[in-house]
């Protein structure tokens, strides 16, 4: 079992938690304006890395807060948690 | 090819059996084949086999980067089953369901395929009717599926619990006779043995590292951990890591990897006539010819490449069959794994061509590709030869995503997800 951190709330088991996929996609302004391919793109297509991923969690049985994780898909091992809306932070092993 | 048969082992018994040579051969890569399956499994190895036996194709090379089923075809949980809901799904893994019930006779090697039944259980209302639903659908398709009573079940399957104290109780099942299990390391060795009895090359610990295309785009070679191979036709079958594979043509799929767990138990005398599954409470199980119990978890909730997941996930699963057999409370667990399995958000396989000419994908099979290991073999074989798919396989493209034409097995699927 993972140990998550979240970024409200400290160290917690995954138990705590539910998976929400990939981090900062976010939905179409205008949606009847975007091309069959972008939306399709924005539907169904995901980053699938093999390697640092960010993605989104959420705390469910905690503060119930969404949040951005950037972790190692080789390892499992989270290189950082942050708060919805700031930026994918730089760095980190690869 | 050495022919397996009862003359021969008394033969070879004669000579204290010293007179067996290797299954199949294990050649240098060439510098050029006709085309090139990436991807050592079940899957890969077949479509070799058939795209030599059936489209004449024999310059051919299956590039492993381990050994020879070492990722989710030795990983699986070995049920074959065929009752899926739509017709595009029940075409398809009838399809192999048929293959596999000549399988062993035509690779002249036994793949231990049991035709024991798969039991479907029941917990709720809502399980009932869309089990019931699923049953007609399936006849409808010349798919053998029946509804089962709660006693029916019991009596098809002694040891499972119906009390109606249960917090989950048995309300009845879905039977299809004709499923059962298979054993697994059979099917990659039987057509790897077939396969290179016509001639193709099998070529393991040889990892692909880039794709080179052309100037018109289309694919021209593989660069791999043993060199640079020519060819004009790739096809890839690579599981969990087809997203890498296919990332290396500029290729994105509808696909996210998860890790999907199993174990067995210590081996025990026989106690388990079938196999039985449970959607709503996350149980899957059968017992090997080797006597163990073979229990397939459900996924971890995190996309992942480690082909390990959590422990909970197991422990969940057991709860989950400790209620229904409640014979296998003491029971000890020898081993558990994980293996990385490719899902896409229809929970429906792709089976196609790509966006690059000469480059062919079969993936998205999810938690359920080992069933399907004969039919997406034969039908990627001939959508490679051909350039085109089979009727069978043709639904199952990477454009039905764009196009709106999902074949949505997530939402009505005879397994959890």
């Amino acid at each position: 079992m993972l140990l998550i951190t979240c970024p409200y709330c400290g160290p917690r088991p995954e138990l705590e938690f539910s998976h929400g996929g990939e981090a900062h996609i976010a939905r179409p302004e205008k949606p009847s304006e975007l091309s069959i391919e972008d939306w399709t793109q924005y539907l169904y297509l995901r980053a699938n890395p093999k390697g640092l991923h960010a993605e989104r969690w959420r705390h469910l049985h905690g503060c119930a807060r969404f949040f951005n994780a950037l972790r190692d898909t080789t390892t499992d091992q989270f290189v950082a948690t942050y708060k919805a809306g700031e930026p994918r932070p730089t760095g980190g092993a690869a | 090819m050495q022919k397996f048969s009862a003359l021969e082992l008394f033969r070879q018994g004669l000579s204290g059996q010293s007179g067996w040579r290797p299954q199949w051969r294990n050649p240098e890569p060439k510098a050029a084949y006709d085309a090139v399956i990436i991807g050592g499994g079940g899957h890969g190895l077949g479509a070799a086999y058939y795209l030599a036996k059936q489209h004449g194709l024999r310059n051919i090379a299956v590039l492993e980067k381990g050994w020879l089923g070492g990722g989710n075809t030795g990983r699986n949980t070995t049920i074959i089953r065929s009752n899926y809901l739509f017709d595009e799904s029940a075409a398809l893994y009838d399809h192999a369901l048929k293959l596999w019930e000549g399988l062993s006779q035509d690779l002249n090697y036994n793949v231990m395929f049991s035709q024991r039944g798969v039991l479907m259980l029941a917990h709720t209302v809502h399980d009932v009717q869309v089990f019931k639903r699923h049953v007609h659908a399936n006849r409808a398709n010349g798919v053998d599926n029946e509804w089962l009573s709660a006693e029916e079940a019991k009596a098809f399957c002694p040891p499972l619990n119906i009390q109606p104290n249960m917090r989950y109780p048995v309300l009845g099942g879905a039977l299809q006779r004709r499923g059962g299990t298979a054993r697994h390391d059979a099917v990659a060795w039987g057509y790897a043995r077939a396969a290179d009895a016509l001639g193709v090359d099998i070529i393991e610990n040889c990892e692909v590292t880039a794709i080179r295309r052309n100037a018109a785009g289309a694919v021209e070679a593989v660069e791999t951990t043993r060199g640079v191979i020519k060819t004009p036709k790739i096809g890839v079958s690579a599981a969990g890591h087809t997203s890498v594979v296919l990332g290396m043509a500029g290729v994105r799929l509808p696909l996210e990897s998860y890790p999907l767990q199993a174990l067995v138990s210590e081996p025990i005398k026989p106690v388990f006539p079938c196999v039985v599954m449970s959607n709503t409470i996350h149980a899957y199980i059968s017992q090997s010819d080797k006597g163990e119990l073979v229990i397939g978890a459900g996924t971890d909730v995190y996309t992942s490449y480690t082909q390990r997941g959590g422990l909970h996930i197991n422990q969940h699963t057991l709860e989950a069959i400790c209620e229904l057999f409640p014979m296998f409370r003491r029971m000890r667990m020898l081993r558990n794994w994980g293996g990385i399995v490719d899902v896409t958000p229809d929970r429906s396989p792709i089976i196609a061509k790509t966006s690059v000419p000469g480059l062919y994908v079969n993936c998205g099979w999810g938690t359920g590709g080992f069933k399907a290991t004969p039919g997406a073999a034969h039908t990627l074989a001939w959508t490679i030869a051909k350039d085109e798919p089979h009727p069978i396989n043709a639904p199952f493209t990477i454009e039905r995503f764009r196009d709106g034409f999902l074949i949505d097995e997530a939402a009505a699927a005879a397994v959890a997800h």
